[in-house]
């Protein structure tokens, strides 16, 4: 490791330990670190649509390259600055409804085909067999049918409503349980990472 | 043993916060080998890649930053290790805001070592905002979002490029991410254009995920660093994932036993609250 890169990673160490002290109590080390992230990548953030946005949809079209079309979205994007003002951010409506009604046209039919109809058609079209597959898919159904009877509060929950019901809520947290399982092992695999760095840039240092 | 127990319900959760901290430092001094079992999810993804004929494109999304590189980061390298080693040709994007740096570290490190040649063997188109217009636009043709690559060379100048015109000229797409664009990739990528889609997921994510793999809406699913490890086992290259894994044996046990004493001592006060008449 160079003297550069040395000096780099014992600040990156730095902050990290500045973060980790939070999990004892809130500090200005803390406070240091958070707001040194949130600002780097709020100044990143806006050059980089600065750069991946307004240049090359903005001023090289409109500006150098004479593509006079480009005006209209870039008119309706100032439009949408009104809405600083009182008197005349009723303006930012038009962009709004523009935006709001290619928005739905594009994404309901996919919305519908991918959450609805693809979701459906798995559940209710394989084939009950007599194997282990058949059993998945006949579970699948169970599952899914007494989760949703769970959540139905038209009728009241008696008799073999009121056992789907039962099912129903231990198929959910199965469901949550599963998802505490993956979130642990995600949170401690940000943890381990940078314990590694850390454990790294010890050895790097005094060369054990 | 009761008291002991009742004490534990109250512990200062900085008490937990420490043993998991010393926990985790125990492999870091002396590692141990764990063994991967590959699930079917990740063998669908490494199958995909590994049936791929030399020549052939696949694509790859790394929509995830630095907050959750540490489970991304060993999907990334593996996948992209092994369309190298199967001389693939890669087209690389990144719908993050913060990911274009690290995408570019990732493919022009693993590109080095396997000496392929950016524009020729593979290319970064870089980061546009709005990442379901984007797919929309790439569905049409990638140069509509990407007229030029994350160095501003344009894409029709790239020999990797020609002839390449969108997802229906690569054998199918590869997101690896960290946050909501899984969801415009099944929405507006493979229900849209109906393209060959898995995806690599942080822990958190995944159990929200399998019913498209139940439904063929996906093909395959990384999830989070266990499925990293996995990966790695299958390509051969032992990286993040597999060196993460003994700590995540010592983790998961401390927590465990974190689990078992909260649950003895919490049945064990509410047996004592109902002789006591307060019971629950």
């Amino acid at each position: 490791m160079t003297t550069g890169q040395l000096i780099l990673n014992g600040i990156a160490a730095f902050l990290t330990l500045c973060i980790f002290s939070f999990l004892y109590k809130d500090n200005p080390f803390y406070k240091f670190a958070e707001r040194l992230v949130a600002g780097v990548a709020t100044g990143y953030w806006t050059i980089l649509l600065y750069h991946t946005n307004f240049t090359d949809k903005v001023i090289e079209p409109i500006f150098i390259n004479g593509q006079y079309h480009y005006i209209i979205p870039a008119v309706l994007g100032i439009m949408m600055w009104t809405r600083f003002s009182r008197k005349w951010s009723w303006i930012s409506r038009y962009p709004i409804a523009f935006y709001i009604g290619i928005g739905s046209g594009v994404s309901i039919t996919v919305y519908l085909y991918t959450y609805l109809f693809k979701q459906l058609q798995a559940t209710i079209s394989t084939p009950l067999t007599l194997d282990l597959a058949g059993l998945n898919v006949l579970i699948i159904v169970i599952a899914v049918l007494s989760a949703l009877i769970y959540f139905f509060f038209s009728s009241a929950h008696k008799g073999i409503f009121n056992v789907a019901s039962r099912f129903g809520i231990y198929v959910i947290m199965i469901g949550f349980g599963a998802g505490f399982g993956l979130t642990v092992m995600g949170r401690v695999a940000l943890l381990v990472q940078r314990i590694i760095f850390l454990r790294d840039y010890i050895v790097a240092l005094f060369g054990g | 043993m009761r008291d002991f127990l009742e004490k534990m319900m109250l512990i200062d959760r900085r008490w937990i916060y420490l043993a998991i901290g010393l926990a985790v430092i125990i492999p870091a001094i002396k590692s141990f080998h764990v063994p991967v079992a590959v699930s079917p999810e990740v063998r669908k993804v490494y199958e995909f890649v590994d049936d791929a004929k030399p020549g052939e494109y696949i694509f790859l999304c790394f929509d995830y930053n630095p907050s959750t590189m540490a489970e991304m980061n060993p999907m990334a390298y593996a996948i992209l290790n092994q369309a190298f080693n199967k001389d693939l040709k890669v087209i690389l994007v990144t719908l993050d805001q913060f990911g274009a740096g690290m995408v570019e570290e990732i493919a022009t490190r693993v590109a080095a070592n396997h000496k392929k040649v950016l524009g020729e063997d593979y290319c970064f188109l870089g980061y546009r905002p709005y990442p379901a217009i984007v797919i929309l636009a790439m569905g049409i043709d990638f140069r509509v979002p990407f007229p030029a690559d994350y160095y501003g060379t344009p894409l029709d100048s790239m020999s990797v490029m020609q002839g390449i015109k969108n997802f229906y000229d690569v054998k199918g797409v590869i997101e690896i991410t960290g946050g909501s664009t899984a969801d415009f990739w099944i929405i507006y990528g493979n229900g849209r254009y109906d393209f060959p889609l898995a995806l690599g997921l942080t822990g958190v994510m995944s159990a929200d995920y399998y019913q498209y793999l139940q439904s063929g809406q996906i093909f395959g699913i990384i999830p989070g660093v266990k499925g990293a490890a996995e990966y790695e086992t299958l390509v051969g290259f032992p990286g993040e994932g597999m060196a993460q894994m003994p700590y995540q044996v010592i983790a998961h046990i401390v927590i465990l036993l974190f689990i078992i004493i909260s649950n003895v001592a919490y049945f064990a006060s509410r047996k004592k609250k109902g002789k006591l008449g307060g019971g629950v």
